[in-house]
């Protein structure tokens, strides 16, 4: 393989964003017929690094070579004509129409006159689905098939150009066990035919089945290429969150008080299955794992978002139900939620009123909303998590992330909860920031309350828990405590490779 | 050139376009006919704004919550006919509460619908023009209603009559303006409606319970359309069944011109105020300047596509653009 000319080269790809780098010298080489696989946490650069290979952002720095010609992308049509194609993993198809349609979109064979030719059209179509042994043909329409069936189609659309490189994102989200036999099959129908492929997945064993190469990105830098059968699910995962300078443990552990909350062989659906943990007072508990291991779903669960199939929730011992967030917030459960923008703030209210929406209807005087107790509750939460805004006018969706996050932190801890829960509590916010947001989870277990945090970065757990709850799709691996915890076992745990019996 | 691009001029008449239309209008019809800007034509501008202008407050509570009330016009038909008939039936002093009972439950219907069970808006309320609609013709047998002692009823005051030299009409607008604009802009309920048009997500996510807001609002617009029936009742002490027909798209016309986005969670009772003067003070200069009274229906159109228009390139910052 390494006397051929790669299909593709990315060559030091820079992308920058106001404040934030979000790839920093990329490089990647796909040969041809090769599997190759490319992964990393979220926000780890994945997404803007397809978004540049397809046109649909330049690059500040870098070139991306296709063949021997160093090629600029200016669209996504762009880069398909050059052989690049994408398979989303969001469908982009005409339901109302057929199969054939939808493949040829935009380029219908004509006849005179401007008329489709309906047959050429048929023909090649079945041609290309003939490869694929699908089991639908040109006329069906696309609205009629399964999810997995218009993911076909998708493919087939890449199929339609002399690919020479194609670039599967999460293909297989939506697909059943004998549905990715198929896919995979297709794949290694391109690969057979010299194509390159990128594929990007965060599930383990199909990347460890299908791939030739690994390429791992972490914070929007290249980290490494390996290839796949020298390598093992452990040091993936420790390339793709990475050491980091900070893995001190918390040592601090305040007095600890009754359990807040208990759950007790907690399911939800094939989200995340048996889950039992308990919280005390003055304790910050962490639960930390890879993408889709089944975290946010129990904090929506916990805060009134979904509904489990299965197990009892006990607050302060009582057991209790959760029906909605109004429920949970009045029962003293709050959280902060993990899409900033999407969840935790109505971006174009201003800095005051987002803060004090959840307690809107408290903070009156006679039938009006007392706004001079709202600018006193601002004003503390801006000092005390030092919120950078000219002022409590300020358009929340003016501000940045770090300063949009401190603002829905602020949010709950106004409401001053006695369970809180956080997910990802200082994702995209500046290091600086971020000790503060990590001293400030400590000091609310320090006056009594019972702190949830999810995180993906591990030096965040180890930093503020006093006990981890590892997952692994959906299920708790082990439970640590903060002395006994350890970088190679939590790793261990979260790559589903431990269970509480084998430690 | 002068420094100033192609993109700037854009940008500037997407923000500030409606006004400048408008300040044009206005010089135009001033200088066309010289009545324009007479006091008497003003304040007549004024009282013939009422009762869209009443309707259009409540309203600005269902668009600002990011939802559509297109049933508002037929429902003010409703009104309007059922207090003329209970008046004759049952006398004024029990038609009133009745019929606002009436229209508030075909309110309460509509928010049930849109808030509590999610249905698209504009899909039921425009449903709900049409039903209500027959639900009218149906009550009245597609007569006309007329209250026979035209002369002898107290019940012409609202409509009629003045205190303090100010129309009774004007008053009523102004006090429900007063007090829909504290409730919106001053009290819990109206945070909540902002931020459940602003993200509806998001306010789900902070406790508010998103349903019964949707709901509070819908029955907001049926008690501003039951007085706009109550006033239209006592004006003319007689109806046609379709006497709020069309009243819904002039309503919406003056909400959106007023600035608050379809899109939900901006807007304000005062800009409404403003949109509905705006509106009253173009169909008034079309008239003076001699333009047949079916001319207006075409430039309310045209008004509510600008208006639209603009809120969209306001929004984008370019009037113009190839995806969305």
């Amino acid at each position: 393989m390494t006397d051929q000319t790669p299909v593709l080269r990315l060559e030091g790809i820079v992308k920058t964003f106001p404040g934030v780098r979000a790839l920093d010298g990329v490089s990647l080489n796909i040969m041809p017929g090769e599997v190759h696989a490319l992964m990393g946490e979220n926000g780890a650069g994945k997404s803007t690094l397809m978004k540049v290979l397809g046109g649909i952002y330049q690059p500040d720095e870098g070139q991306i070579i296709v063949g021997e010609a160093p090629s600029v992308m200016s669209s996504p049509l762009d880069a398909k004509a050059k052989g690049i194609v994408f398979i989303h993993q969001e469908l982009s198809l005409a339901d109302e129409l057929s199969v054939a349609e939808n493949i040829y979109l935009g380029e219908l064979p004509r006849k005179r006159f401007g008329m489709v030719d309906w047959d050429t059209l048929y023909r090649r179509t079945d041609a290309i689905l003939d490869k694929l042994k699908v089991g639908f043909n040109a006329k069906t329409i696309v609205g009629d098939l399964s999810i997995a069936n218009q993911q076909m189609v998708e493919i087939a659309r890449a199929l339609t150009v002399e690919a020479k490189a194609v670039i599967f994102d999460e293909p297989t989200a939506s697909l059943t066990d004998a549905e990715k036999v198929v896919l995979f099959e297709v794949i290694s129908d391109l690969q057979a035919q010299g194509v390159g492929i990128v594929y990007i997945s965060h599930r383990m064993e199909e990347i460890f089945k299908i791939t030739d190469r690994i390429s791992v990105l972490r914070d929007g830098s290249y980290r490494s290429t390996v290839n796949t059968a020298d390598t093992n699910e452990e040091s993936i995962t420790q390339l793709m969150i990475g050491r980091s300078l900070d893995l001190s443990r918390n040592e601090s552990h305040h007095e600890l008080g009754d359990v807040a909350l208990e759950v007790r062989g907690l399911s939800c659906g094939n989200l995340y299955t048996d889950v039992s943990f308990e919280v005390r007072r003055g304790e910050v508990l962490g639960f930390y794992g890879l993408v889709g291991a089944g975290r946010t779903e129990i904090a929506e669960t916990l805060f009134g978002l979904r509904d489990p199939s299965a197990g009892t929730v006990l607050l302060d011992g009582v057991e209790t139900t959760i029906n909605s967030p109004a429920d949970a917030i009045s029962k003293g459960i709050s959280l902060v939620p993990e899409d900033r923008k999407g969840q935790g703030l109505v971006l174009g209210m201003n800095c005051r009123d987002n803060m004090t929406l959840p307690q809107v209807d408290d903070l009156t005087a006679g039938p009006f909303v007392a706004e001079g107790s709202e600018v006193a509750i601002f004003d503390q939460y801006r000092d005390k998590l030092d919120i950078r805004t000219p002022g409590w006018k300020q358009i929340v969706g003016n501000l940045s992330g770090g300063n949009q996050q401190k603002i829905v932190i602020g949010k709950w801890l106004s409401m001053h909860p006695s369970v809180l829960i956080v997910d990802e509590p200082t994702r995209g916010i500046d290091v600086g920031s971020k000790a503060e947001i990590h001293n400030l989870i400590r000091d609310l277990a320090a006056q009594g309350y019972a702190v949830i945090v999810i995180s993906s970065e591990m030096p965040e757990v180890l930093h503020v828990s006093d006990r981890i709850v590892a997952m692994y799709s959906g299920k708790v691996m082990r439970t640590f405590t903060s002395e006994e915890v350890t970088e190679e076992s939590l790793i261990q745990a979260i790559s589903g490779l431990s269970s509480d019996k084998a430690a | 050139m002068g420094g100033v691009t192609k993109a700037q001029i854009g940008s500037f008449l997407a923000r500030q376009g409606i006004l400048i239309a408008f300040a044009l209008f206005m010089i135009g019809f001033a200088l066309a006919n010289g009545r324009f800007l007479d006091p008497d034509n003003i304040m007549g501008v004024i009282r013939s704004s009422a009762i869209l202008g009443v309707m259009a407050l409540g309203v600005t509570f269902v668009v600002i919550s990011g939802n559509l009330d297109l049933s508002v016009g037929s429902m003010m038909s409703f009104s309007t006919i059922v207090v003329l008939d209970l008046h004759d039936k049952i006398g004024p002093t029990m038609a009133i509460p009745l019929m606002f009972s009436m229209t508030l439950c075909l309110g309460a219907f509509v928010g049930f619908l849109v808030g509590y069970l999610k249905l698209n808006s504009l899909i039921v309320t425009l449903g709900m023009l049409s039903a209500i609609h027959g639900l009218t013709l149906t009550y009245s047998g597609g007569k006309n209603m007329d209250i026979i002692d035209k002369e002898g009823t107290w019940f012409s005051v609202f409509g009629q009559g003045s205190a303090l030299g100010i129309p009774v009409p004007i008053l009523i607008f102004v006090l429900l303006a007063a007090f829909l604009g504290i409730l919106l802009s001053k009290t819990p309920f109206g945070r909540k409606v902002y931020a459940v048009g602003g993200n509806g997500v998001a306010s789900t996510f902070s406790g508010i319970r998103r349903p019964r807001v949707v709901f509070m609002c819908y029955i907001l617009s049926a008690f501003c359309v039951a007085t706009a029936g109550l006033i239209q009742a006592s004006r003319s002490l007689g109806s046609q069944n379709t006497v709020g027909q069309g009243l819904e798209l002039e309503v919406l016309a003056a909400v959106i011109l007023g600035g608050a986005s379809l899109l939900g969670g901006s807007g304000t009772i005062f800009k409404t105020v403003i949109g509905v003067l705006i509106l009253g003070f173009i169909q008034n200069g079309l008239l003076l300047v001699g333009l047949q009274f079916y001319v207006q229906f075409v430039v309310t159109w045209v008004i509510i596509i600008l208006a639209v228009w603009l809120d969209i390139a306001a929004k984008r910052g370019k009037l113009w653009s190839p995806i969305a």
